[in-house]
């Protein structure tokens, strides 16, 4: 039962937030505070679970439910592949009126039958929504059946969106991969140096920037837990020696299922920021030495780092005289909170602040050091800004660029300030050493655009007077690197 | 029109919907109030029904978009929603005072069958603070209709909520337009120009170029900045004449006329010489003034241009999906350029279609459209026929709703004389290119994503759209 499984993921005994909640609070479960009628953002559980599933690019992901949960959304996410395209094509049983009163188990099935004949997936994802699980289409059971009957793997995903937010659906995801996928496939070629990597979605195909890195240590990504991923990684990931988690919020539970299941230890890393790409290594290689990897391997990883850190440094350091005293505003959440705030400071920049929305305890502690590190003022850590105040901000000059997701870009730009998209709809990726480069480059590319110079001046006809708070760009070298 | 026999229209018979081609009716809904000014749309569901809908159009206009929802989770849902909606009517109205909300329902709360009307009331008579705010409500079940759908069923939903019925005293002068979805922010532009031209003043309804057209406020707004304002829409009963623009403003432009007694001309669309020269003489008899000689001026270029392209166009075999008002005006348009209609898809029920000179129109998604296009010089449809145009080997045109990978497309014009033209060259120039990269000596790699993988997947080169 559905019920049963958020309560279970409600108490993640690895959550350190979870951990500091009575037994009844614990019960509440996680974020439903954020869901304030007329004063809410963000996606439903459904979405939630499609994000996180949906990078797996081999199989046909189905979504059972009327044209709004899969006709709004489909092939929306800019995550990448090196083959496959079948995760992009949108499929749905697009319920109409009559499937409603009728019930949609027996369209659900048809469906199921016609995407095996037509396109012979490895597995099929079946994703439920808000009417089919209201008028209960019993999914699970349509899953199993068609799963007989049809002789491949069809999953059920029970996340329907009046479930709660985009967070607890990535959770349900992973549930779905724990319960149905992970272990049912023994892969022949298991070996020492094998790693999954949890919560990588291959956003922008950003994965392939540090893939290289893997394969000259000689280390094995058996599973990208979901990006660029085919199903039989999936199912073999199992006999992984180690486990990385890079989204802490996102997948927790599949990490600690995993550990709890196949012993398999999990840590927390990440590959934005040059420093935390390199911990990343080190730790990968140290944990994979301790679960019997040759001893070798960690000398290799520190001359990787130190060559890759010079070289990436020696890169990015054309770009500080370009940078240098330019203010950011970080508006995103979770890692990225902290992540690229150390890249940003070595180039000179100031930020002025950070959003720790959507961030974990660890994520908030670890952007106020971050921000702490701040040579002079130390930048702010924001939770959710109103969109008036955030507009003023940039009116008043506080910020000369925002790095943040798409939705908040028009109040950048209504503003005539610089932005940048570091969220799924990026074209970019950031990832790795050769990453933070690019977001590097990107910033410079964008912030010292001659664009700015024209918008922000004014029409011969208005008095400079007229547009109050639109800062005059400042021109270049005014401000002296620190 | 054409003599050809009725297209025939054929229902998809799969139970699986491949790369879909319909949007959803509260999406659509939702657009509409975006037309209206100091407005904020709010959606009566899940929190996702929101974000996905807000999410696309951001994309598609590059503007923000403002748009609530009432957050339902599971225990509202099996109790009722009374209390969600009454929550969000009043953090909405405290936060962002909008002059108008338009309440939307979806299909969670319409499955469980909310008395929506009742519901309302009991808010209304608890909470006087609400007095001031207009509410329209719309229902819009997500399992019926698609994008035009929606919009027809909130624009009739404003009618019935904001015009008061009964006569009203006439103002020669005033015209009203109820305008459908596929009509761009450009397009209305180029109509309020035309119409002003002809002396009259206009008010469009829903009017997306003043809201929608990435003006730069002063200030930054919670709610849709620009469209027509809610006193212009409380007096449509004084205009001298409705215009009702594409078939799902039909039901609108009758229950406009039933009210307030305002007789409705329809038309059908307002793209193609015929159809402008309707809407011409039509606006020169309820002014009294004759055509203004700078509009017959561009109709005699559009002539021209018609003749220019008609080489592009003459035996050519197209393919065009889209919603039925789209697929209406330029499936006639390219028929009457000599382009032949090789595969035709549509999201909704849409009789009328039959008149379009193919001979199947399919209700169906885009996967039917890639299947019937092989062969094809053209594909034109939304952003989301990317992928399955490339399967079917086929250039793709983009129109209609998405378009997420272009600039510029609430600029589009394709009403009037010069948007007609304009249209056709943009039509012809994408012919003549497709025939170009048909015929160059390297073979487009139309399909160079779909390499065989080979056993080290890592390696081979990212396939990103």
């Amino acid at each position: 039962m559905i019920s049963e499984k958020i309560a279970s993921v409600f108490n993640e005994p690895d959550c350190e937030k979870n951990r500091g909640k009575t037994a009844g609070e614990r019960k509440k479960g996680c974020g439903t505070k954020g869901l304030t009628p007329g004063a809410a953002a963000g996606g439903c559980a459904f979405d939630g679970a499609k994000i996180a599933l949906q990078p797996v690019t081999d199989v046909v992901h189905l979504v059972h439910g009327p044209i709004a949960c899969e006709g709004n959304s489909w092939d929306t996410r800019n995550v990448g592949t090196s083959g496959p395209l079948i995760y992009r094509w949108g499929f749905t049983t697009d319920l109409s009126e009559m499937d409603v009163i009728h019930g949609g188990e027996k369209k659900l099935y048809r469906a199921i039958k016609e995407a095996v004949a037509k396109y012979a997936p490895p597995a099929i994802f079946v994703y439920q929504t808000c009417v089919p699980a209201l008028i209960g289409d019993d999914i699970d059971q349509v899953c199993k059946v068609a799963s007989e009957r049809l002789g491949l793997p069809v999953v059920p995903v029970n996340a329907p969106g009046f479930v709660g937010s985009k967070n607890l659906g990535n959770k349900l995801g992973a549930e779905a991969l724990l319960a149905h996928v992970i272990g049912t496939i023994e892969p022949s070629d298991a070996g020492p140096t094998d790693i999954n990597i949890i919560g990588e979605y291959n956003v922008a195909g950003e994965f392939a920037l540090v893939k290289p890195l893997f394969d000259e240590l000689g280390i094995r990504i058996r599973a990208c837990i979901t990006g660029n991923s085919r199903y039989r990684d999936l199912a073999g990931a199992h006999t992984a020696r180690v486990n990385m988690m890079v989204c802490s919020q996102a997948m927790i539970n599949l990490g600690r299922g995993m550990r709890e299941r196949w012993g398999i230890p999990y840590f927390e890393g990440s590959f934005y920021g040059i420093g935390d790409t390199s911990q990343t290594l080190r730790t990968i290689a140290t944990l994979l030495v301790e679960r019997g990897a040759t001893a070798d391997l960690i000398a290799r990883t520190e001359a990787l780092i130190a060559r890759e850190e010079a070289k990436a440094w020696a890169a990015m350091a054309a770009y500080r005289p370009r940078l240098a005293g330019k203010r950011v505003l970080l508006y995103t959440g979770g890692v990225k909170s902290w992540s690229v705030v150390h890249a940003l400071q070595e180039m000179g920049m100031e930020v002025v602040g950070t959003s720790v929305r959507k961030s974990t305890e660890d994520d908030k502690a670890r952007a106020r050091a971050a921000l702490d590190q701040n040579t002079g003022k130390v930048g702010e850590l924001f939770g959710a800004i109103a969109n008036p105040e955030m507009y003023r901000m940039f009116r008043d000059g506080e910020a000369d660029i925002m790095l943040s997701g798409g939705r908040s870009q028009f109040v950048a730009l209504k503003a005539r300030t610089a932005w940048m998209d570091i969220n799924q709809e990026r074209h970019h990726g950031y990832a790795g050493y050769d990453g933070m480069l690019e977001l590097v480059r990107q910033m410079d590319i964008e912030i010292n655009n001659p664009v700015w110079a024209q918008v922000r001046a004014p029409a011969p006809w208005d008095p400079p007077a007229a547009s109050p708070g639109v800062t005059p760009l400042i021109p270049a070298g005014r401000r002296a690197a620190p | 029109m054409t003599l050809s026999p009725p297209a025939t229209l054929v229902r998809s018979r799969k139970a699986l919907t491949v790369s879909p081609l319909k949007t959803s009716a509260p999406l659509g809904a939702a657009m509409a109030f975006m037309g209206i000014d100091g407005c904020l749309p709010l959606f009566h569901g899940a929190q996702g029904c929101t974000a996905f809908s807000l999410v696309m159009m951001v994309r598609h206009f590059r503007e923000a978009i403002p748009l609530q929802t009432t957050a339902m989770n599971e225990v509202t849902t099996i109790l009722g929603g009374l209390e969600n909606i009454e929550q969000a009517l009043l953090n909405i109205t405290k936060r962002t005072h909008p002059k108008v909300i338009g309440l939307i329902t979806t299909g969670l709360t319409e499955t469980r069958g909310e008395d929506m009307v009742g519901d309302l009331k009991t808010i209304r008579q608890r909470n006087p603070v609400l007095d001031d705010t207009v509410v329209v409500l719309t229902s819009t079940p997500d399992f019926s209709g698609g994008l035009e759908t929606g919009w027809g069923k909130a624009v009739s939903a404003m009618i019935a909520t904001l015009v008061p019925a009964g006569p009203q005293p006439r103002d020669a002068e005033r015209v009203t337009v109820l305008a459908g979805c596929h009509l761009t922010p450009g397009d209305i532009e180029e109509l309020r120009d035309i119409i002003e031209a002809f002396g009259l003043r206009p008010t469009i309804l829903p009017d997306l170029s003043g809201s929608l057209d990435g003006h730069l406020p002063e200030t930054w707004v919670p709610t849709t900045l620009g469209g027509t304002p809610l006193e212009e829409i409380q007096t449509l009963g004084r205009a001298a004449r409705t215009i009702a623009i594409g078939e799902h403003m039909r039901i609108s432009g009758a229950l406009l006329e039933e009210r307030t007694g305002v007789p409705t001309a329809f038309l059908d669309r307002v793209t193609g010489l015929e159809a402008v020269d309707t809407l011409m003489s039509l606006l020169a008899e309820i002014s009294g003034r004759p055509v203004p000689m700078r509009l017959r001026r561009q109709r005699s270029q559009l002539i021209d241009a018609l003749m220019d392209s008609h080489f592009s166009f003459g035996g050519t075999r197209l393919a065009l999906a889209g919603e039925p008002d789209l697929v209406w005006t330029l499936g006639t348009l390219v028929s009457g350029l000599g382009a032949r209609l090789q595969a035709v898809v549509t999201s909704v029920d849409a009789p009328f279609l039959a008149g379009l000179d193919t001979e199947e129109v399919v209700v169906g998604d885009l996967e039917d459209l890639a299947e019937r296009a092989g062969g094809c010089d053209l594909m034109i449809a939304n952003a989301n026929a990317r992928l399955p145009a490339e399967r079917a080997g086929v250039a793709l045109f983009r129109a209609g709703f998405p378009i997420l990978d272009r600039l510029g497309v609430a600029h589009r014009v394709a009403l009037g004389y010069r948007g007609t033209r304009d249209t056709v060259f943009a039509l012809g120039n994408a012919l003549i290119e497709a025939a170009q990269t048909a015929h160059a000596p390297t073979a487009h790699p139309a399909n160079t994503n779909r390499a065989e993988e080979g056993a080290d997947h890592g390696r081979s080169p990212l396939a990103l759209g």
